[in-house]
């Protein structure tokens, strides 16, 4: 067992809104429990911040449990922070020890410009989507849901696409601010099912072009997207995003 | 007032086929006059967004969160009832009827909850149209699992995150009309007012919470379907954001609010682990199919394990005891939410919890790893075991979980009659946010299908009987004096909060709050607990308008405002909860009231004095709320008290 309370120092960006230049600020931070979450951990600086009179640091977050995709700290140079597959909200101060540094930087990447501090505005992801990531499909038309079987294993498949959380993790881990991650991810959901057959040349196009004029960058097949994704949403996804549009590309038609 | 559910005439199983070959209508050509505002972008929300875009009606959707998909519906991990009758098993639109008034202990209107089993299989249908990936079996049909409070297996899930899967689903429906210019999408906005126009709901006052300018939109309806209020407790497995703002405005305009005390605690969830503790995690209750729960027999035992002195394995087989196996032999470690989580809460009051704060039991999994080897228990909860592991540093393959009840939904809500209206004209509840469907008691993966219920195949119909009178009016202006004093009563109240300048930080009143709630409007409740917390809530909320400390100012991103906000609703709900629980001097549910219980100490329901709905009146917050009730009249099924013994 490791200490119960550890003593940090916390190097924060702290940025007073979108015009403003930014810079790290360094706080000290004492007995904070080794059970609480990274996030708990802020808000303990956060209520000290407050009690002093100063600037609490904004943060976005919210379900707390790795779902809802809001938290996004940049930590120690990594996405989410040093444990693979774990969102910010769910890694825990065990992971780091008695006296460390620890440097907390928002995500950075052009389309997804500071609002404050460690709050970034993420609404290009859901311009992205608005472009095609849906079955256009009415409420009331649909045939009974076991009309058509899908076999298992692409069930399965598309269900593991599926599980993007929309966070962002894999813009700012990449280089070039790709986010061929997540366009991949619900490409690949609905090229998977017969639910998504209909319109899945349109789709792809559609979402790619929305994605390049919000300014995201292209894929540097380095992986980082992949190694630094809480969800673990693979990489064959952009493999299969590359194939999906070379497709729609080249043959006529849906 | 006269509350006036506007049930339809007829036998119960034809009332919405009737109900809804006869409403009133909204030509094509009318719906384009038309605006509709919809607040909160959960299932609810999201769906009947969606839907009534499609309809043709223009919408105005709102979330404080930054995009529309993060609404808390993401977060459930379960599945989704519905009575497809898939798996041969017996089940029926009366059955699925039948689960959810008797699992509601018969605190729920009947023709509410017939509607919500009839449409329950549309859903399974439209969302496995717009691609929501459902588990499926190896010949490609949907698969289903059985959950607590039922006999057949009726549960739909993908994986355990169908919340996700489903919310992801509504969210994609919602941007195809966001896309085709049908909804207008307000993300990072709070309502924060309803403005009331000759006794209608007209519109709201939004603040942009990234610029904190203060907005007004119109609309001839307004939609509440900003979810549940579980976070007055301050931990809960809501989101942080999680509120009860949009409801309680609503409230304070009028509508009157149903069932305020009912509460649902879920018995498995990680114990909090100190001070900081930011809310509570749940794990599904699937988890108590072969896990066992226990505390030691012996307060020196339970002790020596809270000091870290014994580790449970030290404890030998008959000095465990197995209480709910020992109190409930019939239905053992599978007994209701309720009644599991009231015995959690007895074995610790006793002494005898297990985690340093003394607030946790055991749920140990030895004993299916022994008879079903650990590869089979891994293959059913390797997720949650991994997950729990992450938040706690335990394997809990080695030693057992440790657990304890926490708030995870609130059965209260806006109180809607038969349309979803509130008792304002034009303003509607739906999902969580409103009363209406589940009575004193929630059955597992009733939540999902109600919401979008309400949002798909509900409110798109019944929203038309009010509107129809509306195709009239023409676009509403938003200059009128109505919506300048509206706003003008939001400033004020900002800048009161902001001139405060006290000393302690929003947190620290709504974690205090928190604690009145649970210690006495928790698990467990009395006369002479819930007088004190009243008097209680009413001190912190005089203490908190003097002395709360907001840092920044109210024209720029200020999330310790828009909290602010919020606790202070809380600081007024909080109390119409403790009234309400006062009032209802019977145990039924989630609601226990200790001088209502059997011999054996089980909950007494009292069907003679209390089958009614409270639906309470805000009068001021210096006067007493007006209590009204409608009494639940139960044509189709028999009342009987429950019993897992």
């Amino acid at each position: 067992m490791g200490k119960e309370s550890i003593s940090l120092t916390l190097k924060v960006w702290r940025q007073k809104n979108s015009a403003d230049k930014g810079k790290f600020e360094t706080y000290k931070l004492n007995e904070v429990s080794t059970h609480a979450s990274f996030l708990e951990m802020i808000d303990v600086l956060n209520e000290q911040l407050i009690v002093e009179g100063k600037d609490p640091v904004a943060f976005d977050h919210d379900c707390r449990e790795g779902i809802c995709g809001m938290c996004s700290m940049y930590i120690n140079g990594r996405a989410h922070g040093p444990q693979s597959a774990t969102t910010t909200c769910q890694l825990h101060m065990r992971h780091f020890h008695d006296g460390e540094t620890i440097t907390i930087e928002p995500w950075r990447a052009k389309p997804f410009p500071v609002i404050k501090d460690l709050t970034v505005d993420r609404s290009a992801f859901d311009k992205i989507m608005a472009a095609g990531g849906y079955v256009s499909v009415n409420t009331g038309n649909a045939p009974d849901g076991n009309a058509i079987p899908i076999a298992k294993e692409d069930a399965d498949e598309a269900f593991n696409a599926a599980a993007c959380i929309g966070c962002g993790a894999c813009v700012a881990a990449c280089k070039n601010a790709s986010a061929m991650l997540f366009v991949s991810a619900k490409v690949s959901q609905y090229a998977l099912l017969p639910q998504g057959q209909p319109e899945r040349k349109e789709r792809v196009l559609k979402m790619v072009a929305q994605m390049d004029e919000l300014g995201f960058g292209n894929c540097t097949n380095t992986g980082a997207c992949e190694a630094e994704c809480p969800k673990g949403i693979s990489i064959t996804n952009i493999a299969r995003l590359n194939r999906e549009f070379l497709t729609a590309s080249i043959t006529p038609g849906n | 007032m006269k509350l006036d559910a506007k049930i339809p005439a007829g036998p119960l199983a034809e009332k919405w086929t009737k109900y809804r070959s006869t409403v009133r209508l909204v030509s094509p050509a009318n719906k384009r006059k038309i605006d509709i505002i919809v607040v909160g972008t959960g299932l609810a929300g999201a769906s009947a967004a969606a839907s009534l875009a499609e309809l043709g009606y223009k919408v105005k959707a709102f979330c404080f969160q930054d995009s529309p998909r993060r609404a808390h519906s993401i977060a459930a991990q379960g599945g989704i009832n519905a009575a497809k009758n898939y798996q041969n098993d017996g089940d029926s639109t009366y059955r699925l009827f039948y689960d959810t008034i008797k699992g509601g202990d018969y605190r729920a209107r009947e023709a509410n909850v017939h509607r919500l089993a009839e449409v329950s299989g549309s859903i399974i249908d439209q969302c496995v149209a717009q691609g929501v990936p459902f588990a499926r079996e190896y010949g490609g049909l949907l698969d289903n699992r059985s959950f607590g409070g039922t006999q057949v297996s009726r549960t739909f899930y993908a994986r355990g995150q169908t919340g996700q899967q489903l919310l992801l689903g509504a969210y994609s429906a919602l941007s195809r009309q966001i896309e085709k210019g049908q909804v207008a999408m307000f993300s990072r906005h709070e309502m924060v007012e309803v403005v009331m126009e000759d006794g209608k709901a007209r519109g709201i006052i939004a603040r942009d919470l990234v610029s904190g300018k203060l907005e007004r939109h119109s609309g001839h309806a307004v939609v509440i379907a900003s979810g549940g209020y579980g976070n007055v407790f301050y931990l809960s497995t809501n989101a942080m954001g999680s509120n009860v703002t949009a409801a309680w405005k609503a409230h304070r305009q009028g509508a009157l609010f149903g069932n305020p005390c009912f509460t649902q605690i879920h018995p498995t969830c990680l114990p909090q682990s100190g001070e900081y503790q930011s809310k509570l995690t749940l794990m599904s209750e699937s988890l108590r199919n072969d896990g066992r729960v226990w505390v030691p027999k012996t307060q020196e035992d339970a002790a020596a394990i809270r000091e870290g002195r014994k580790k449970a394995a030290d404890i030998a087989e008959d000095a465990r005891d197995y209480y709910l196996e020992r109190k409930y032999p019939a239905f053992g470690n599978l007994v209701p939410r309720d009644v599991a989580s009231r015995a959690a809460k007895e074995a610790c009051d006793e002494g005898r919890g297990v985690a340093p704060t003394g607030l946790a039991v055991f749920l140990d999994f030895r004993d299916a790893i022994n008879r079903l080897g650990k590869d089979v228990i891994s293959a059913r909860y390797g997720n949650l075991f991994e997950m729990y592991e992450k938040i706690t540093g335990d394997d809990p393959y080695e030693t057992p979980m440790k657990i304890y009840p926490a708030v995870h939904y609130t059965m209260g809500g806006l109180w809607v009659d038969y349309n979803l209206m509130t008792t304002v004209p034009g303003l509607y509840a739906i999902g969580e946010a409103n009363f209406s469907d589940h009575g004193a008691n929630r059955l597992g993966a009733s939540a999902l299908m109600q919401g979008l219920a309400d949002g798909y195949f509900v409110l798109p119909y019944t929203i038309g009987d009010y509107l129809a009178d509306e195709i009239r009016t023409g676009t509403i202006p938003t200059s009128g004096a109505a919506f300048e004093k509206a706003e003008a009563e939001v400033k004020e109240r900002q800048t009161r909060l902001m001139n405060i300048k006290g000393k302690q930080s929003v947190e620290s009143f709504h974690r205090r709050l928190g604690k009145i709630m649970w210690e006495y409007c928790g698990m467990a409740r009395n006369e002479e607990g819930l007088t004190k917390a009243r008097q209680m809530i009413r001190e912190l909320r005089d203490e908190f308008w003097s002395d709360v400390r907001i840092p920044g100012t109210a024209d720029e991103f200020n999330p310790e405002l828009d909290k602010a906000g919020r606790v202070a609703d809380f600081l007024e709900l909080g109390e119409l909860m403790v009234i309400d629980a006062l009032v209802r001097n019977e145990s039924c549910g989630g609601h226990f009231r200790t001088e209502s219980q059997t011999e054996e100490g089980e909950a007494k329901r009292d069907d003679e004095n209390f089958a009614f709905v409270s639906a309470w009146e805000f009068n001021g917050l210096d006067k007493d709320p007006i209590l009204h009730k409608e009494n639940l009249e139960f044509e189709a099924v028999k009342l009987t008290q429950r019993s897992y013994k």
